[in-house]
């Protein structure tokens, strides 16, 4: 499991922080982001490469579960 | 995910349609909608520069911040956002700006242009990809303008209020705001107040709800193979062609013509409109949105983006007050120049925020 933190940073630097991740072809990655459009956005991504994508969220900040 | 692709074609082709209906109400040609040039006629209407032709306060940008401002407060995604290197962007919004006056409109409009029938605005969207690209290459190599930070209410809130001042000296007309006299130039066409202010409104909201964002919808195609926000661009080029194709053949205006020449506020010289979108669409990815989407940021809380709206005003002066602004007769000397050292403005800027990670 990676754990990747993008708390602060706007589209597309979360999706390019997993993109990057993902070359790596892990089964589980954790993301925190801090706004709605980044989650969507990341959700995406992961999603249309093949992964199951669940989120908490606690505070403004969203903790996204990434699994194979 | 469908929902949200058909969400964003709806959206796109209301925004179309409304932009369309804009120019019959009163707005000029082919600017239903124009952030770069609305938010120079209101620099102008504020006085910070002095072309009699362009002074206005523009409600539809008004409207853009409220309507994300609502909205965003109601679905609770009003979030005070800063500190992400303000005056970078500061300066990469002023020379969007220079682009953006040089090509004689910003990314929206160019769509509309296009929706009209103007083909200049074909070597604009050229320049705009090719600086989409350049963008994109720094984003890849991993440039970033760094982490926001949570602000206050206030900070976040403010830029909302500053919009709620502009909509006032607009209503109360005093004598210190300028406005262009009747047949004056483009400022003196416009939609009643209410009109462009709800319209401002409705597409603020609608733009807030599906993230739209001219500059995001190409590069999420390239960078993710991720089309929803490309499908909000499409739509609103379809539904504002086939409304501009409509209106033209119900009413006794021109809404569609297809051509180069004689352009309603467009100039010919396909090179400077290549280079102008150039330095528009890098500066825009870098910043990480479009003038709408900026705007509609700013409208949502974020510092930042208000401070790139406040450059681009501010470019919309200097541009005015130092004739870089094209013209219907074409680019001047000084625009040129200021467009070339924007690029390389740009591209410093990209560089130093790429390849100098070390201090991390």
């Amino acid at each position: 499991m990676k754990l990747l933190d993008a708390r602060g940073l706007s589209c597309p630097e979360p999706v390019i922080m997993i993109r990057k991740a993902m070359a790596s072809k892990e089964n589980a990655y954790q993301i925190i982001v801090d706004n709605p459009t980044s989650r969507e956005n990341v959700t995406r991504y992961a999603e249309h490469q093949g992964y199951h994508v669940t989120y908490t969220e606690k505070e403004g900040e969203y903790t996204l579960s990434i699994n194979k | 995910m469908k929902k949200e692709k058909l969400t964003i074609i709806i959206a796109g082709c209301i925004i179309g349609v409304i932009a369309s209906l804009l120019v019959l109400f009163g707005n000029p040609t082919n600017m239903g909608y124009c952030i770069a040039c609305f938010l120079r006629d209101t620099a102008g209407a504020l006085g910070l520069h002095r072309a009699e032709a362009v002074q206005y306060i523009r409600p539809e940008i008004i409207g853009l911040v409220l309507g994300s401002f609502i909205l965003a407060s109601v679905k609770k995604e009003f979030l005070p956002r800063g500190g992400s290197s303000p005056l970078t962007r500061f300066v990469l919004g002023f020379f969007v700006m220079i682009g953006c006056l040089m090509f004689l409109g910003c990314p929206f409009r160019m769509i509309l242009r296009l929706a009209g029938g103007d083909l200049n605005a074909v070597f604009g969207f050229l320049g705009f990809f090719v600086g989409i690209l350049a963008g994109i290459f720094f984003l890849n190599k991993g440039y970033s303008l760094k982490r926001t930070y949570k602000m206050p209410v206030v900070e976040g809130g403010l830029f909302a209020g500053i919009q709620v001042a502009f909509l006032v000296l607009l209503i109360a007309a005093p004598s210190f705001i300028f406005f262009t006299a009747a047949d004056g130039g483009p400022g003196a066409k416009h939609a009643a107040i209410a009109i462009s202010l709800i319209a401002g409104l409705i597409v603020g909201a609608l733009a807030q709800r599906t993230r739209l964002c001219m500059v995001g919808g190409i590069r999420d195609a390239v960078l993710f193979r991720e089309w929803k926000l490309l499908l909000g661009f499409l739509a609103i080029l379809i539904s504002a062609l086939v409304c501009n194709v409509i209106l033209t053949a119900a009413t006794p205006g021109v809404y569609f013509k297809l051509g180069f020449a004689e352009q309603a506020i467009a100039h010919t010289d396909g090179l400077w409109n290549f280079l102008g979108m150039v330095l528009a669409g890098f500066g825009c990815v870098l910043l990480g949105g479009c003038p709408l989407r900026q705007l509609v940021l700013a409208g949502e809380g974020n510092a930042d983006s208000a401070i790139t709206v406040i450059g681009m005003m501010i470019g919309a002066a200097f541009a005015h007050n130092f004739g870089l602004a094209s013209s219907g007769n074409g680019p001047t000397f000084n625009g040129k120049v200021a467009v070339i050292i924007g690029i390389v403005v740009v591209a410093m800027i990209a560089s130093l925020n790429t390849f100098r990670r070390s201090e991390k």
